[in-house]
């Protein structure tokens, strides 16, 4: 028998990974490089028809709001930091630490949510940008709400690890859910961010 | 589960304990069971994909056929399509894959059991969801502001399937603007829009599934270049799925708010760009082919050696070739657009990257002729359609290169011609290399092999009959007959082919009668094939057959590629294959082996929530088809409430079954308690 197995007991159920990386974080990895197709696609989108000239209405471009969406973009790129520390203080095994900053990161997740929920109703109440003004506005407010609705997700899986931990009193790694794999998930979302602000806001003009 | 013994713990829901019966397949999270049902499901919808396809001919058999109205031929073609393609050629290969893989790597079950159970069932909600439109779609008139009606396909006029019209009817590309707001009212193409986004979400989670199964699961030994190609195909698959699934999801979502909150991404009328659709639907589109054809191959590649009784042919050729023309089918979409007006730069550049596709292609079929080459060649039932794989793939692929010509291309877009080639390489190719597939795996499932006579039968007049349907449709293309054309005029000269395909369709749906009654009798009465019915090379028959639920008794271990052959023979001075004296020996104790483990093995438990979760996905679609009525908010607020249910009961289920053997105890109490006030806090939920 010596040529086809060996005496593992598989009775016990050890896997071992062959590339070294646990499963389910490796599993993370792949659907975020899956992502980052998804936001690439919405983004060419935008970078398609925001400088097409010959359009009614406003453009995006024309109305930013450069400083107040620097400030929520602040707010969001802190959070990141917030993850990091809940990570950190996890790794100690500092449950309270870990829980405060998890709580810390969910917050500035929904400021920096309510601050794209006064931006659209500015861009519709003030300017008269709709969804369906032109295919530029279309392609701004699809692609950030989008990105929106990722934040909003990545909110929920905080505020449900913290609640956890609060019943438990403690996170363990073995959950399903666990800190490390929503802190991946939280990083891409910013980290797609600084591209949307950096292109979508920062560098784009309107056709003159 | 018979070789586990453990209480089931308590949780939200109590964990399903049945492993047979209805609940058995509902809460399964066995790779096996939920590959048997991709099959089953992928083969009804192939049944349907093919009446369709028959009732098109019929209309199509005489000049001025009466038989179909415009509106139902539209909707026929269009539903088609997009059923063989979506709901046949994928989830097949997904059965294959999620039958083989843990089998082919010498693993327990894949990565994530329970993921893989909400595929399964994400799909088959998907496929309900996008068939549902028939019953409750809409494809109404449309009149534009001009006053033209603007697609034919709505309303129709007298027919004997006029019901049909009131399904999608854009084609499975679904060009727009033509199935945009204002040339496709009604809710028929929001249904084939968000259906295919259901869809795709499955294979989305499965391609992760797999590759991280393939990364992260392997037997002991078993290095990348000793899997088998299968394993190497679906993993490539995996990853174009990745990478071109989201591509479409964000079209299909354009087209959604399109039509339903009134964005103007592809309306000309507003300012959008159409082409833009084009782009991005080839841009999936053209790597999905290769997703259909690349398990096919990988298939093939798996019974070519076992009958030719040799090695594959150059593996790292192989396996490289199938990354590479992977690789290369992104870059080469915009073949299918050369009549859009792409400029003459872009033409050029997309004709040569589609030509550098051959070269990888090219390999793949010489390697194959290669592994047969010299081989003491067994013509059994898997052998023929793995020859005639080979054989109507070359076909396809031939007339595919000139498609890559762009001025030869100009002429044959939209005809026949078209239609021919991607059948030789889709039927021809894939359909012939999934059937050798089900004729070589079979024992795998059942512990019998298909009676080979049937098999036989089937395959030659499969094989005549597609011959004769597709064959002449390169001739009829190249004489000027139109696709997804509900008519021809009689002075074309078209009738006498259309005939001979007509005849050919209905030759190949015999045929597959044939094949029905032939699976349905071997699985009762068909001869036991014992563990290795084919003197295989890979360990998927090292095991019993049929598959024991745990599937490896002891864990494999893995020293080469064809491992399971050289534990069968050695090589003489001439190189030749001698089979060892002990072969058969080995054979008998790897069946005693296989079905007594030593220990008991422990299993993923089975999950109600998979299916809850999938279940409220399309409650959430049909909502947003609906959205502006009271009922369809409703649907929404119903459906995510299902899917959050679900998701927080998923995520407190313990990944594992808590087991006596090796749970510490001093956790299990307080979990208990959690969970019964988890269930209070489920039932509040529940009843808001």
């Amino acid at each position: 028998m010596s040529d086809l197995a060996h005496d593992v007991d598989l009775g016990h159920h050890e896997e071992h990974e062959s590339t070294g990386i646990e499963n389910r974080k490796l599993g993370m990895w792949v659907f975020l490089s899956s992502e980052f197709l998804f936001f690439g696609a919405l983004i060419t989108n935008y970078l398609l028809y925001s400088n097409r000239s010959g359009f009614d209405g406003t453009y995006p471009a024309e109305i930013y709001d450069i400083p107040f969406t620097s400030v929520s973009s602040f707010v969001l790129l802190m959070s990141s930091l917030t993850m990091v520390l809940a990570h950190n203080a996890l790794s100690r095994k500092d449950q309270n630490g870990a829980r405060t900053w998890l709580f810390a990161t969910a917050a500035l997740g929904a400021v920096f949510l309510g601050g794209q929920v006064f931006e659209f109703t500015e861009f519709v109440v003030v300017y008269d940008m709709t969804l369906s003004t032109n295919p530029a506005a279309s392609a701004f407010y699809v692609l950030t709400g989008f990105h929106g609705v990722h934040v909003a997700i990545g909110v929920i899986m905080l505020l449900s690890l913290w609640g956890i931990s609060r019943r438990q009193g403690s996170l363990s790694e073995k959950q399903g859910m666990n800190l490390e794999l929503v802190g991946l998930y939280w990083h891409f979302v910013d980290i797609i961010w600084i591209v949307i602000f950096t292109v979508v806001y920062l560098l784009s003009v309107p056709p003159t | 589960m018979t070789a586990t013994a453990e209480r089931p713990s308590a949780t939200i829901f109590r964990r399903p304990k049945s492993t047979t019966g209805f609940w058995g397949w509902v809460t399964t999270v066995d790779h096996k069971k939920i590959g048997i049902m991709y099959g089953y499901a992928a083969f009804f919808f192939f049944i349907i994909g093919g009446v369709e396809a028959l009732l098109l001919r019929i209309q199509l058999t005489q000049a001025n056929g009466e038989f179909l109205t415009a509106g139902a031929y539209n909707a026929l073609f269009t539903m088609h399509g997009t059923t063989m393609v979506f709901l046949f050629v994928m989830p097949i290969s997904a059965a294959f894959m999620n039958y083989l893989i843990p089998l082919m790597i010498g693993a327990r079950d894949v990565a994530f059991p329970r993921l893989n159970a909400l595929s399964w069932w994400i799909f088959f909600f998907g496929g309900i969801f996008l068939y549902s439109t028939f019953i409750f779609g809409t494809s109404v008139a449309p009149v534009s502001p001009d006053g033209i009606v603007g697609n034919l396909a709505a309303g129709g006029g007298p027919g004997s399937f006029n019901f049909l019209a009131d399904s999608p009817d854009a084609g499975w590309f679904a060009y727009q603007p033509n199935a945009g707001p204002l040339y496709s009212p009604g809710t028929a193409m929001d249904y084939w829009a968000l259906g295919l986004q259901i869809i795709g979400l499955a294979s989305l989670i499965s391609s992760v599934n797999f590759i991280v199964t393939v990364f992260n699961m392997r037997a002991k030994g078993m290095r990348l270049l000793r899997m088998p190609v299968f394993v190497w195909m679906s993993t490539v698959v995996a990853f174009l799925l990745l990478f071109s699934l989201p591509i479409i999801a964000v079209a299909l979502f354009m087209v959604t708010f399109d039509r339903q909150f009134g964005t103007l991404f592809f309306a000309p009328v507003g300012g959008g760009d159409p082409i833009l659709w084009q782009h991005l639907f080839w841009l999936f589109g053209h790597p999905e082919v290769y997703i259909l054809i690349l398990p096919a191959m990988g298939i093939v590649s798996e019974v070519l050696p076992v009958f030719s009784r040799k090695p594959l042919f150059g593996y790292s050729a192989v396996v490289f070739a199938g990354a590479a023309i992977a690789f290369l089918g992104f870059g080469v979409w915009a073949h299918h657009m050369f009549a859009s007006g792409i400029t003459p730069v872009a033409q050029a550049a997309f004709g040569l990257a589609t030509m550098t596709i051959a070269i990888p292609t090219g390999i793949k079929i010489f390697n194959w002729m290669g592994t047969m080459w010299g081989g003491r060649l067994r013509f059994t039932t898997p052998m023929l359609f793995a020859f005639g794989f080979v054989g109507m793939f070359t076909i396809g692929g031939l007339s595919g290169v000139t498609h890559a010509i762009v001025p030869s291309d100009w002429q044959q877009t939209d005809t026949y011609y078209i239609v021919a080639h991607f059948h030789y390489v889709l039927f021809g190719g894939a359909v012939f290399g999934l059937f050798a597939g089900l004729y070589y795996w079979f024992p795998k499932l059942t512990g019998r092999v298909m009676n080979s006579r049937l098999g036989k039968a089937h395959f030659w007049l499969q094989f005549i009959g597609f011959n004769l349907t597709f064959a002449p449709m390169h001739w009829l293309g190249l004489q000027g007959m139109v696709r997804r054309t509900w008519k021809y005029a009689p002075e074309a000269g078209l009738e006498t082919w259309n005939v001979a395909v007509t005849v050919g369709a209905f030759t190949i749906a015999a045929s597959l009668l044939i094949f029905m009654y032939n699976w349905y009798t071997s699985k009762r009465r068909g001869e036991p094939s014992g563990l290795d019915p084919w003197d295989a090379r890979t360990i998927e028959w090292t095991i019993p057959n049929p598959t024991p639920e745990y599937n490896f008794a002891k864990a494999p271990v893995v020293d080469r590629l064809d491992n399971f052959w050289h534990m069968k023979y050695n090589e003489d001075e001439e190189g030749r294959a001698v089979r060892k004296p002990d072969a058969d020996e080995l054979i008998e104790r790897l069946e005693y082996e296989g079905l007594n483990p030593e220990a008991p093995i422990h299993l993923p438990a089975p999950s109600y929530f998979p299916i809850m979760m999938s279940a409220g996905i399309p409650l959430v679609f049909y909502g947003i088809i609906y959205h502006t009525t009271v009922w369809g908010k409703a649907l929404i607020v119903i459906g995510a409430l299902v899917t959050l249910a679900a998701l927080i009961g998923w995520g407190m289920e313990p990944l594992e079954e808590p087991h006596e053997a090796h749970d510490d105890a001093s956790s299990s109490g307080d979990e208990d308690e959690d969970v019964d006030e988890l269930e209070a806090e489920m039932e509040e939920i529940l009843d808001e």
